[in-house]
């Protein structure tokens, strides 16, 4: 039993680890509450886009010595509702659209950061995050970040909820279907730049859609699969660090792999949805 | 934003349902729609009728205030639809994601949920209402299920008590009928009489033209314009049905009357106009 407890004690004698903890619980939690939205409404695509798009801004601040969170925020924010525009309009399809801008947004990104010289540790920093960099203030940043992201989807429940399932009815009861809209576009690149540090650009889209995914299998009400996913995302985040500590892998990617390990299995053994109970409910 | 806070267009109870004027709705330069114009009574049951593309669900769509017309004017309660709640549109089952994680209860309370306003939450007069509304549909034991798990029948149902909840005095339901069962239909047939005598107004598409002539008050004749608006009788005649149909229709007599054959069917082809 101490064996255990000491096992489990000794990564966190690092006050580095223990910051990095919190922060992976933080991401860990709040991006499958809104990765509910992002699953249900089909937004995989544009959830990958937008942490692809924001690189640009991010190496900006960090070329100009402003706090890289500012510049996440400011591209995220302007790129999502630049996109909520796009999507209104008809000339060219919804998902080309971001597939041009978001390539050539995260070229620029890269072609700024390549006349640095530290280059390659900077570039895998932001591509994959550094879960064990995270200081105080970045925690302080994450934190605030993700309160107000679960404030404002707790306020907005049963607009985002009518959005995403029935649109039209959304336009019948006169709800500010634009303002809505772009508001949820806005909270996903804010849980994207929350979500930077721990895990980087590459990879930020696992946080919102693999947990809340997993849930939507075991589910079938969208509270329970908000809270599920959110529980799932804590797990992923705890057990995949310590995978990274003792392991001696990189954090972000333990994450994501613990969980899509997660999502693997319940899609294969979950009690609803799983593909193994369906198999013996149609033989039987 | 400030639509969140204003409250819903006055509503004229003197003046009819729905008063459309000149509507006109034009895609890329070609008329899905032409110069429509009609009143509808309140409390009547009114089947749209007309061949594949002829338009009904954009006229819907129109009618609800997802699509603009090109050119006219809807009126409900002498308001325009922009400032109305008291509409419901009951979608094709199709355009429907039944695998959404909601329950038959929650998706009843989305009628209520403009009047309950922002940042609050149900209460359990709220529920109360819901309840009540699954009661007068039969499907109150069925409440906690989520709705991927009921049949095409019971699934409409959820959706006219999701009309009922929502206190709507307009109530449009799109192909409702298609691909139920004669039970099903005809519990969404009491549904509509219940609706009926409570003086709501209620609009049909449909492509059974049977079912048309023989439960509804009027008929809406549709083929990219108005063909023609009356009762079963003085719509469902061999000239007007040919206008309509044209090829899409042959006209056998048969003794006294005259047998209808069309070619028309399902859902689906007109959607993809959006």
């Amino acid at each position: 039993m101490s064996d255990v407890l000491s096992w489990l004690a000794e990564p966190l004698r690092y006050a580095f680890m223990v910051r990095g903890l919190l922060a992976a619980l933080i991401v860990g939690i709040v991006c499958p509450v809104l990765g509910a939205y992002v699953v249900l409404r089909g937004m995989a695509f544009f959830g990958d886009a937008l942490a692809h798009i924001i690189l640009p801004g991010v190496v900006i601040a960090f070329l100009l010595g402003w706090p890289l969170g500012v510049g996440a925020l400011i591209t995220g924010v302007l790129a999502a509702l630049g996109i909520g525009a796009l999507s209104q309009r008809k000339e060219i399809k919804e998902d080309t659209a971001m597939g041009v801008i978001f390539a050539g947004a995260f070229a620029l990104g890269i072609a700024l950061l390549s006349t640095q010289r530290s280059y390659a540790v900077d570039l895998s920093h932001i591509l994959f995050g550094n879960l064990l960099g995270v200081s105080a203030g970045d925690l302080w940043l994450m934190g605030g970040l993700a309160v107000l992201v679960v404030a404002l989807v707790f306020a907005f429940y049963k607009e985002f909820l009518v959005l995403s399932f029935d649109p039209v009815l959304a336009v019948t009861l006169r709800l500010p279907v634009t303002f809505l809209r772009n508001l949820l576009l806005v909270l996903i690149a804010v849980v994207i730049v929350a979500s930077l540090q721990a895990v980087g650009v590459a990879l930020v889209l696992a946080m919102l859609v693999t947990p809340a995914a997993s849930a939507y299998l075991l589910t079938r009400r969208l509270p329970s699969m908000m809270m599920f996913g959110a529980a799932l995302g804590a797990v992923g985040a705890v057990v995949g660090l310590y995978l990274s500590y003792y392991g001696n892998v990189a954090s972000g990617p333990a994450i994501v792999l613990t969980e899509t390990l997660v999502f693997v299995l319940v899609l294969l053994f979950g009690p609803r949805r799983g593909l193994l109970w369906r198999r013996s409910a149609e033989a039987a | 934003m400030a639509e969140l806070f204003s409250r819903p267009a006055a509503h004229d109870p003197a003046a009819p349902p729905l008063q459309v004027d000149g509507v006109s709705l034009t895609y890329d330069g070609v008329a899905a729609l032409r110069d429509i114009s009609f009143n509808i009574p309140a409390g009547t049951r009114v089947a749209v009728v007309g061949p594949n593309g002829a338009g009904k669900s954009t006229l819907f769509k129109i009618l609800v205030g997802v699509l603009r017309p090109t050119r006219g004017e809807v009126r409900i309660y002498g308001a325009s639809p922009g400032g109305h709640v008291c509409i419901a549109y009951v979608p094709q089952r199709s355009q429907v994601d039944w695998t959404f994680p909601v329950s038959v209860a929650d998706v009843v309370m989305m009628g209520r949920i403009r009047t309950l306003g922002l940042f609050r939450w149900p209460k359990p007069g709220d529920w109360r209402q819901v309840d009540e509304a699954l009661r007068r549909v039969g499907m109150l034991e069925l409440r906690r299920r989520q709705i991927g798990e009921l049949s095409g029948g019971q699934q409409q149902r959820v959706f006219l008590a999701q009309a009922l909840a929502q206190n709507a005095e307009l109530v449009l339901l799109d192909e409702p009928l298609s691909g139920l069962d004669v039970p099903s239909q005809e519990a969404i047939f009491s549904i509509l009489d219940d609706l009926k005598a409570s003086g709501v107004t209620t609009l049909v598409a449909t492509h059974d033209l049977n079912l048309a002539a023989e439960r509804f008050d009027q008929i809406l004749l549709l083929n990219r314009r108005l063909v023609a608006l009356g009762p079963p009788a003085s719509v469902f005649t061999p000239t007007l049905l040919m206008e309509a149909y044209g090829g899409h229709m042959h006209l056998v007599p048969e003794g006294e009357g005259v047998m209808i054959l069309t070619d028309t069917c399902c859902d689906g082809e007109e959607a993809a106009h959006e």
